[in-house]
């Protein structure tokens, strides 16, 4: 087993709307050997609505956090939200700048030199770690269920900045669940947005946007979906009734977290995996891979 | 000896901020100037008069023309002080145009700089010696590399100016990427049907060799005779015997071989005729499918060949050509829309090329003609075609236009409405560029008579859902997005250089552009040469172009080869490098040094070893006399001693303060 | 009528130095409007936006309701042929359409500010206080209320505030922030 250790940075959903995302992400990494050391005293990243009020201010809400990793000795900082990723690595960029390091620098208390990389988990289980390493260690293979992959927006891109997998086709959830035993069904819509965090103030946005990925999903002939997004996750689960009123699907498909069906396949105890959190019931699924 | 300096205005080009009388008196003080002068148009007729005059009145020995570039108008002063019966190398230009009136608007540092710039070059003409072209014999015959359009057109021509041809080609037939359309703009002219003829024509001139499935693989020489070596690749069939009876094809086992020539729209038999009407028709095989040539099983080819052509030993054979000229006609490829991961990158069967459409379309092509969806062969109600794929796009690196997908376009969206009748077609287009002969008016006809719906828009992502594709593209003029649910997508790709391009210009010696295509002399005025003596391009090579402007400058590299061989014999250019022997140590770091191999070791008649210029291939670069640790070997005309003539000139007050 | 006296330039230069993007490189391919998932919501589409912003048209592009309900999805940045970063122009847009106190889709900045109220407040966003807060000043307190059961159930909200210890560093932040004036 290969033993890696990085700086964590849970985000705040992980300790409100998506428990499970955290829970089984802490399992798997467990049982991988990944050493998740938590910055103590993380702050919020700011999500969406800092970068929407001033690019400066959310490097900054960002750079607190990165300086809190840079002193904890690693050189990768990995979080399981791709929101917080991205303010993560675009408040790296601007620190590395010499034109705006001291602006953002400026409104922290304790600047930030040299700003560690920020990783998804996903990408350290599959670039750091290895699928390999991970197929040799699966007990308890996915019994073909059939799954569709979905990404969301801002994992993957823009490449230039998120440099993860391809921007259009990622392949890291996808080769990870094949190897968990998953029948992978090629999905078209990726790394098309979901509708983000347009769900309080516009949810006409999330109900068309998600719609149409459930839809999708339906149409691909897909058991479940396996997001690695706890914004995602959310509207595509807890807003599913919602968007099954508005007619996109037929009939319920569970959205399972990458890190709870790679637990299972992992053989971890399916109780640290929080199936119960999840609000369209996994029931059919969970039976179908346990045969 | 007696220099005669004379500094030209230009109009207000150089006058303007130099001041050109000032620099006139100056260069009177020069050593060796007996004369110097201001004119207003040093190039015009009453300029050349004033300096063939003052050569004549003050006995001059040799001018100094201060004015543009060289590259403008060295070779007509060149030509005025001859006529004035001086030797024509007796000439020196100071460019005090491009290089000090255009980069400043100073005019006391221009002027200085000016007066510098005369003085260097009265120092090197000082140094100057007369030199005197050879002349050589010139082989009349001409070598034509590629069978396309604009090959085909260049050969037929030399060959009916009365000249010996080689065509080299490297696929099995001739005819290009002409002979895989269906269809042509804007006439809806059958291709094969035009092109045809001219093919049966290069086939049966009496003064054309036609060398297909063969490449070049060295050029050795310079202009007026190359030796230029031919690889002829094993096609493991005897073409001395092949009748292109077909018989071949229809019995072998192996039917899972690339299909080039359909543009891989369905796979074909390992041994194969590319298509009907190849020229020549005659068989070959992919060794990559043949059962017999991978695992020594099958030879079904061989059994049933009524002529016995097959030779599964066959190999590569070289074969040499001497030729006095070249051109190059090598066409272009098309560029690999894969790279578009937003367009599945090559994931879905039913987003094609447009040319694996027009394979579609062709009646020769595998489905005779039908459009059907590569995925279930069922007939396309709603086709979707997508222009610039790969033009005008920097994010892929292809920031050109390649000039004719909007006319292909419009081509094959008519065709569309013409074999299915109830289909209805879309365009997705930035803009439309239709600038030839009753091109606008073609691209009107597909919206105004057959219906075509044109969308302003580029095409953000197509993806498959289900039996359809969606295609996501805009309407701007109207302000919309607009999603389309496709039974077939068409790619119109953009052109880029043929494969191989870039070596085949380092074998010939000419230069290639950032994206492959040959650099032609001058983009205005020299299309269709290079600035490699006697090498010349025609068509798609020089860079993306349509039918008619391929074979007008097939038409045209054939004029200026005719016009390279009106003369049985060519001047050299005496400004090659010549050795000194006596002071020769043999060494040979010239020779290792010269990147045209124009030097050679030879023996003095003492048997020591020597140097020695081949000056007809040396082409006056220099790299020989920098190199020599003895100054033996020396650039005629760049002597060392004429060069430090000239930073003499210019230094020599810091030439003696920094020995203090 | 558009009349080129409407245009003023000196907004085009304010979006291209925040931006750091030049917008003369766009040449209206639609590409952005094409793949862009929230178009259907917007008044104005992205590539309209990026003309007004070309021809120096302020108040059309700021008063738009398009740059608040961007998503940020980047599909628009990613496509670009010009390899133009539109989203970071959107954002720009909307962090001027801020600054100049123009009205515009109410309920999205309420949502972005009530979130950030949250931040500065505990360090950390408070999911369920911000929420309520949100409901409260929108007026929208009905919107999602079938889903509260399953929220209830799945005990997917915290209701009681977590701050971080040093929640006042995060203060600060958004102190020296206003003090800084933006930029």
């Amino acid at each position: 087993m290969k033993k890696t250790t990085v700086a964590y940075y849970p985000g705040c959903s992980a300790v409100g709307t998506s428990v499970e995302y955290e829970k089984s992400t802490r399992a798997v990494c467990d049982a991988l050997g990944i050493q998740l050391e938590e910055i103590q005293d993380w702050s919020c990243c700011g999500s969406s609505p800092a970068h929407t009020v001033n690019h400066i201010l959310s490097a900054a809400l960002s750079g607190r956090n990165l300086a809190l990793a840079g002193s904890m000795g690693h050189d990768t900082v990995a979080t399981p939200c791709p929101s917080c990723l991205i303010n993560l690595r675009t408040s790296a960029r601007k620190i590395e700048d010499p034109k705006l390091c001291h602006k953002v620098n400026a409104l922290l208390e304790d600047p930030c030199e040299n700003p560690v990389e920020p990783k998804s988990v996903l990408q350290v289980i599959v670039e750091d770690y290895g699928v390999d390493e991970v197929a040799r260690l699966i007990r308890k293979p996915l019994n073909g269920l059939k799954v569709v992959c979905y990404y969301g927006c801002i994992m993957t891109r823009p490449p230039e900045l998120m440099r993860f997998d391809d921007p259009e086709n990622p392949m890291a959830m996808d080769d990870l669940m094949e190897a968990a035993g998953a029948e992978v069904l090629p999905f078209p819509l990726k790394v098309e947005c979901c509708g983000a965090s347009s769900g309080i103030p516009r949810k006409d946005i999330v109900m068309r946007l998600s719609g149409k990925l459930l839809h999708a999903a339906e149409e691909c002939g897909a058991d479940a979906i396996v997001s690695a997004c706890p914004l995602c996750q959310m509207n595509l689960d807890l807003r599913q009734s919602q968007i099954r009123k508005e007619g996109y699907i037929s009939k319920p498909i569970p959205v399972f977290y990458f890190t709870q069906l790679l637990g299972t396949a992992l053989g971890v105890d399916k109780r640290s995996l929080r199936f119960d959190k999840l609000v369209v019931s996994p029931k059919r699924c969970l039976e179908k891979i346990s045969g | 000896m007696r220099i005669g300096v004379f500094i030209c205005h230009c109009g207000s080009n150089i006058a303007a901020t130099v001041d050109c009388p000032g620099v006139a008196e100056a260069a009177k003080m020069l050593p060796n100037v007996v004369f110097a002068s201001d004119t207003m148009y040093a190039c015009s007729e009453p300029g050349q008069e004033g300096i063939t005059d003052a050569i004549r009145e003050h006995n001059l020995d040799g001018v100094v023309v201060a004015s543009c570039s060289p590259r403008m108008h060295e070779p007509t002063f060149r030509k005025a002080v001859e006529r004035a019966g001086l030797n024509r190398y007796m000439l020196e230009m100071a460019n005090i145009r491009e290089h000090v009136s255009w980069i400043g608007k100073d005019v006391e540092l221009n002027t200085n700089k000016s007066i510098e710039l005369v003085a260097m070059a009265a120092a090197k003409l000082s140094q100057n010696t007369p030199l005197t072209p050879n002349r050589f014999d010139v082989n009349k015959r001409v070598l034509v590399i590629g069978g396309g359009v604009a090959g085909i057109q260049a050969a037929l021509d030399c060959a009916d100016g009365g000249l010996d041809v080689i065509l080299v080609e490297r696929e099995s037939s001739i005819g290009g990427k002409m002979a895989k359309l269906d269809k042509t703009f804007p006439t809806i002219d059958c291709s094969s049907c035009i092109l045809g003829p001219k093919m049966v024509d290069v086939a049966l001139h009496p003064k054309i060799t036609l060398y297909t499935a063969s490449e070049i693989d060295k050029v050795e020489g310079y202009v007026g005779n190359y030796n230029v070596k031919i690889k002829r690749k094993a096609t493991y069939v005897d073409w001395d015997k092949c009748t292109g009876c077909g018989a071949c094809m229809e019995k072998c086992p192996s039917k899972k071989a690339v299909d080039h020539f359909n543009e891989e729209v369905a796979p074909t038999t390992a041994i194969n005729i590319p298509f009907p009407q190849a020229i020549p028709k005659k068989a070959s095989i992919d060794a990559e499918s043949c059962i017999k040539l991978i695992k020594g099983k099958c030879g079904v080819c061989a059994k049933v060949c009524p002529t016995g052509a097959i030779n599964y030993e066959q190999e590569d054979t070289f074969l040499t050509e001497e030729v006095g000229g070249i051109i190059a006609a090598t066409g272009y490829d098309l560029f690999d829309h894969t790279v578009y991961g937003q367009y599945g990158a090559g994931r879905y069967p039913d987003v094609i090329t447009s040319m694996q459409y027009e394979r579609l379309l062709n009646a020769s092509g595998p489905t005779g003609g039908h459009i059907k969806r590569p995925s279930d062969g069922k007939e396309p109600k709603r086709i979707v075609f997508v222009q610039c794929v790969g033009s005008r796009d920097p994010s892929v690196g292809r920031p050109y236009c390649s000039g004719f997908c909007c006319m292909y376009t419009a081509k094959q969206a008519i065709l569309t409405r013409d074999h299915i009748p109830d289909s209805q077609a879309y365009v997705f287009y930035m803009d439309i560029r239709a600038p030839g002969k009753l091109y606008d008016e073609f691209t009107r006809r597909a919206q105004e008579q057959y219906g075509v719906q044109y969308l302003r828009g580029r095409v953000s992502q197509i993806y498959q859902l289900g039996d359809s594709i969606v295609v996501r593209g805009a309407d701007t003029l109207a302000g919309d997005q607009v999603e389309i649910t496709a039974d077939l997508v068409v790619l119109a790709v953009g052109a880029e250089a043929s494969k191989g391009a870039s070596n085949l210009a380092e074998k010939l010696r000419i230069s290639y552009d950032s994206y492959g295509f040959f650099m032609e002399k001058h983009m205005k005025l020299g299309p269709v040469e290079t600035n490699t003596a006697g090498v010349y391009l025609a068509g798609s090579c020089q860079g993306p172009k349509d039918i008619p402007a391929s074979v007008a400058q097939g038409s045209a590299a054939a004029a200026k080869v005719l016009g390279l061989f009106s003369k049985d014999q060519l001047e050299s250019d005496p400004q090659t490098a010549a050795v000194k022997q006596p002071r020769c140590i043999g060494c040979m770091k010239c020779v290792r040094t010269c990147p045209y191999g124009a030097i050679n070791e030879i023996e003095d008649r003492f048997g020591n070893p020597k140097a020695d210029v081949i000056a007809t291939i040396c082409q006056g670069c220099g790299l020989c006399t920098s190199t020599c640790p003895q100054g033996a070997i020396q650039l005629s005309h760049f002597t060392d001693n004429q060069i430090l003539a000239e930073v003499n000139a210019l230094c020599p007050p810091f030439m003696d303060e920094s020995f203090e | 009528m558009n009349t080129i006296n409407d245009s003023d330039m000196d907004f085009v230069r304010e979006v291209e130095e925040r931006s750091g993007q030049k917008v003369a490189r766009c040449y209206q391919c639609g590409n952005c409007t094409a793949g862009c998932p929230y178009n259907f919501a917007y008044d104005i589409p992205v590539n309209k936006l990026m003309r007004y912003i070309q021809s120096g048209k302020r108040d059309k592009a700021l008063e738009s309701k398009a740059v608040w309900l961007c998503g940020s999805c980047q599909s628009c940045t990613t496509r670009c042929p010009n390899n133009i970063d539109v989203c970071r122009v959107m954002d720009v847009l909307r962090h001027m359409a801020r600054e100049s106190g123009k009205k515009s889709e109410r309920k999205v900045r309420l949502f972005a500010d009530t979130f950030l109220e949250s931040v500065e407040k505990h360090g950390r966003v408070y999911e369920a206080g911000m929420m309520a807060k949100f409901a409260a000043q929108s007026g929208n307190v009905l919107g999602d209320l079938d889903l509260a059961p399953m929220v209830l159930a799945k005990h997917k909200l915290k209701f009681r505030p977590h701050p971080i210890r040093k929640r006042k560093a995060v203060e600060d932040i958004f102190k020296r922030f206003r003090e800084n004036g933006h930029k």
